[in-house]
């Protein structure tokens, strides 16, 4: 429900691998003195206006044994300035007749509310204040800690598929943040202090390590002077610490098994890949799409469809974030069938399109699904805002513009080299759930 | 050929050229539409009298698998020939069933609009129901009852809708049993879709890059061979309602899934705006509700508290919902109790009244600012019969309502002598200090 963690691997990535972004989109880039980027997009369709803030940290930026710390500060975000009381932003959002919420990943923590064009200034003025003034009352520290242990348990620890990609995750990386979940372990949410907190603002949340993103039903002339006035007050901060990690090259298959309280079996396939700044993610977008994008596509058809293997199956390719993270095929299965058939049944269809190129149709038809999605996700301002906002954040939003003509150039020689640079057994991580039908303790 | 045009009613909308127009088709097809020309795109969404609430009980899950094999194969197209025709297109196509009404939903580029008409009208119209793909459709409805099984969640929704409204469909769950399903038999799923598919049972609304005039000659002609049936049924009211019962589920879980809750309002009930205001305050504001202050940010007990009313046209129910650590389910439970309690009681304060009806009144815009929330609006406009200028009437609907309407309808339908308790976590740790 609300102010929400996604887990990075499977859950964000997904939104943003399934929507082909905007071409050519007339963004407006301005970028204030103390280092503040903002980026408008006037989108009249629509009397609404989504006004968002992006900060430049995320999972990615914790350290052992401090995970679940850049979320834990989202949730305390809401805890209020001198001048809002705790809660209260919420509120004052809500009586305006505004949503809001927040959400924290791997590489990112976004504030966000979607409002009438006449009321939008109160949100502006209120992320404002919170960029530089949040308390993070030591009062609501303890209860707030309490909750984040719940979000945990609801949407990880009771949640068999969310449980399992997170231990995937674990096993897949071995030095990269990427590894650890964004909630955080729970041993470590309940050893965080509130100085961890605390530290973690100073040190983050300053205007030249964040962005705004406005989209929808506003006017560049009127908006941009309330953000200068605004945001343009709060001093820049020193430079925040980069994270220089590069996961090592993988050696070997790695495997993992969950076994939980569980009804059908699980399995989940994640190949190391590279991201949006590599040339090769057009082609490996495409076939995710050749792979999953649909009930004609290959998996789908042979494992859903023919052999009636599983219940349904995915391919989710991560282009859109700050390191490379990966390209994973997963399958939820039919009561009874064996883990080991499905993932040879994927397989035997991975290598199908490593020794033999696709058809012309395929590829064309994967084309026109990601130009369809392209037209579609332009049916929402907040959608608009999700995808500048991302790929801002994984290497520069100018970066959506070569997106299409990205796709276009691919061949269908291009999509059996990156099948068969990337989809290679020695690197990749296989995870199974298996259910258990254990009584409580 | 041309459409009857019954009636066409503009409204001046609350989102900018809405302007939602409403025509009866020949075939009794009643059509809703809203220009929006600034993407080459079309969102149709349909509505159709077929829900689960005409299945005998023994045939559980007639309804949703009728709905499930519309795009598996129709006089002209096998199911693959379907999918591959949509995939090729990037168009999305999906059908589902509810208790009341099946629906069909399709997104499409305008360019393609016309294939997908006729593709439209093929399934409603022609479908086959291949055996084949019958005992495929069973075998992935199991998979789906079963899935639902390992959410916590559902496994609690379906526990209190069952103890809510024995014996009537309404306290089934739509997808049906295994054992019913494994039972349903093609000639059942033909006569299901041939006695309640018809045009005068159906709406369709349609929102994107056409007019209402070209849509509704487009539709007259692609649904041309599709004829009235048996008019829509009369409402079926549940006559049995559930007591007060505490239902427990044991299970391996680190939460307890909670639900308590009673019988609600009907959507036509004059008191239904009074209930909405009412509930905002109580538990379905978000981060301005009373019980996110008490059990959330008070006490660290829950991540999720919410609390609704679910209206239907025949019934409804009041949910309170949440999820907390086994240990400290009961402790929650007496604090839902207290604040449903203290609803009852005492009036709410004038700020509480006005920042619920400043909430609803200013974010309705918001409900449809997107093709595909207009086109789903304006066929619940028509389903509900509230009347194509009730984004107009709604602000008044909502400003209307008084602290005293607010403590008379918390009274009059929050009954916590009626609650039915529904939990479903790791039972032996209820109560156990954390």
């Amino acid at each position: 429900m609300q102010r929400f963690y996604v887990g990075w691997l499977f859950a964000f990535f997904l939104v943003i691998a399934a929507v082909a972004p905007l071409h050519a989109a007339p963004v407006q880039e301005f970028v204030l003195d103390n280092g503040l980027k903002v980026l408008l997009l006037e989108d009249h369709k629509s009397p609404a206006v989504t006004f968002q803030v992006w900060y430049r940290v995320g999972a990615r930026n914790e350290k052992d044994g401090k995970s679940g710390l850049a979320h834990f500060l989202e949730h305390m975000m809401f805890k209020g300035t001198p001048s809002t009381g705790p809660e209260e932003y919420s509120r004052i959002i809500a009586k305006n007749g505004g949503r809001s919420n927040a959400f924290t990943t791997s590489d990112m923590t976004v504030y966000f509310a979607t409002m009438s064009r006449e009321r939008i200034g109160i949100e502006l003025d209120l992320e404002a204040d919170r960029m530089a003034n949040a308390l993070l009352g030591d009062k609501y520290f303890e209860p707030e800690k309490k909750v984040i242990q719940e979000e945990r348990r609801l949407r990880t620890d009771d949640n068999p598929i969310s449980a399992l990609s997170e231990v995937a995750s674990a096993v897949a990386f071995t030095i990269h943040p990427y590894r650890r979940p964004v909630v955080g372990w729970m041993e470590d949410i309940q050893h965080l202090t509130r100085q961890d907190l605390v530290d973690f603002y100073n040190l983050y949340y300053a205007p030249n390590n964040a962005f705004i993103v406005v989209v929808g039903d506003f006017s560049t002339a009127e908006i941009l002077p309330k953000i200068k006035s605004a945001f343009g007050k709060i001093p820049r901060g020193a430079p925040p610490p980069n994270v220089w990690v590069e996961e090592p090259e993988q050696r070997g298959e790695r495997s993992v098994v969950l076994k939980k309280e569980a009804e059908l079996p699980f399995t989940l396939l994640f190949y190391r890949a590279p991201n949006l700044k590599s040339p090769d993610s057009f082609a490996l977008d495409l076939l995710s799409v050749v792979l999953a994008g649909g009930r004609s596509s290959r998996l789908y058809h042979e494992l859903v469809y023919e052999k009636r293997l599983a219940r349904s199956v995915d391919a989710d390719y991560s282009a859109v974030s700050i390191d490379p993270m990966g390209f994973s095929v997963d399958a939820q299965l039919l009561p009874g069938i064996e883990p080991a058939r499905v993932q040879s049944e994927i397989d035997r269809q991975l290598e199908k399109v490593k020794a033999e190129l696709i058809s012309e149709r395929e590829l064309v038809k994967a084309k026109n699904q990601v130009e369809a999605a392209f037209v579609f996700a332009q049916d929402s301002i907040f959608g608009q805002a999700m995808k500048i906002g991302s790929y801002e954040i994984a290497g520069g939003w100018r970066q959506m513009d070569t997106y299409l003509d990205g796709i276009r150039k691919v061949s269908r020689e291009d999509i059996r080299r990156v099948a068969r640079q990337y989809l290679v057994r020695d690197q990749r991580t296989v995870a199974t759930l298996i259910p258990t039908k254990e009584k409580p303790q | 050929m041309l459409a009857a045009l019954v009636v066409i009613v503009s409204v001046s909308p609350a989102r900018a050229g809405m302007v939602p127009k409403r025509m009866v088709l020949d075939s009794g097809l009643v059509l809703l539409t809203s220009e929006q020309r600034a993407l080459p795109m079309v969102s149709i969404e349909l509505l159709i009298d077929a829900g689960s609430r005409y299945e005998p009980e023994n045939q559980a899950g007639l309804a949703n698998l009728t709905a499930k094999l519309l795009t598996y194969g129709t006089q002209r197209r096998s199911a693959l020939q379907i999918s591959e025709a949509l995939d090729f297109i990037g168009a999305s196509l999906s059908t589902d069933s509810g208790e009341d009404v099946a629906s069909v939903s399709l997104t499409i580029l305008k360019k393609d609009l016309a294939m997908g008409l006729d593709l439209l009208a093929e399934i409603l119209t022609q479908s086959t129901f291949p055996q084949g793909e019958i005992d495929r459709q069973k075998q992935a409805v199991i998979a789906s009852i079963r899935a639902r099984e390992e959410d916590p969640g559902a496994v609690a929704a379906t526990k209190f809708a069952a103890a809510l409204f024995p014996q009537s469909p309404y306290g089934r769950p739509v997808e049906g049993t295994e054992v019913t399903v494994k039972g349903l038999q093609r000639k059942s799923l033909q006569d299901f879709f041939s006695r309640y598919y018809r045009p005068n049972r159906a709406i369709i609304s349609v929102v994107g890059d056409i007019g209402e005039k070209e849509i509704a000659q487009a539709l007259n002609r692609a649904f041309s061979g599709w004829n009235k049936g048996e008019p829509s049924g009369k409402m079926l009211v549940p006559t049995n309602i559930g007591a007060a019962q505490q239902l427990q589920i044991n299970k391996d879980l680190t939460q307890s899934n909670i639900i308590l809750g009673h019988n609600g309002v009907t959507r036509g009930n004059p008191d239904y705006y009074a209930v909405q205001v009412m509930n905002y305050i109580l538990g379905g504001g978000g981060f301005s509700s009373r019980v996110m202050d008490s059990i959330r940010n008070e006490r660290g007990l829950a991540y999720s508290v919410y609390s609704y009313f679910a209206a239907e046209k025949s019934h409804g129910s009041f949910q309170f919902v949440m999820q907390t650590k086994n240990e400290t389910a009961l402790e929650a439970i007496q604090i839902a109790r207290d604040e449903i309690r203290r609803i009852r009681e005492a009036p709410v304060s004038e700020q509480e009244l006005n920042d619920a009806k400043d909430y609803l009144i200013g974010s309705f815009p918001l409900r449809f600012d997107t093709n595909r929330k207009v086109a789903g609006f304006l066929a619940q406009v028509e389903y509900y019969q509230l009347g194509l200028n009730y984004p107009e009437q709604y602000a008044g609907l909502i400003r209307k309502v008084t602290r005293e309407d607010v403590q008379r309808v918390a009274k009059e339908y929050l009954r916590p002598e009626q609650l039915i308790t529904v939990i479903v976590g790791n039972l032996k740790k209820l109560g156990e200090k954390p």
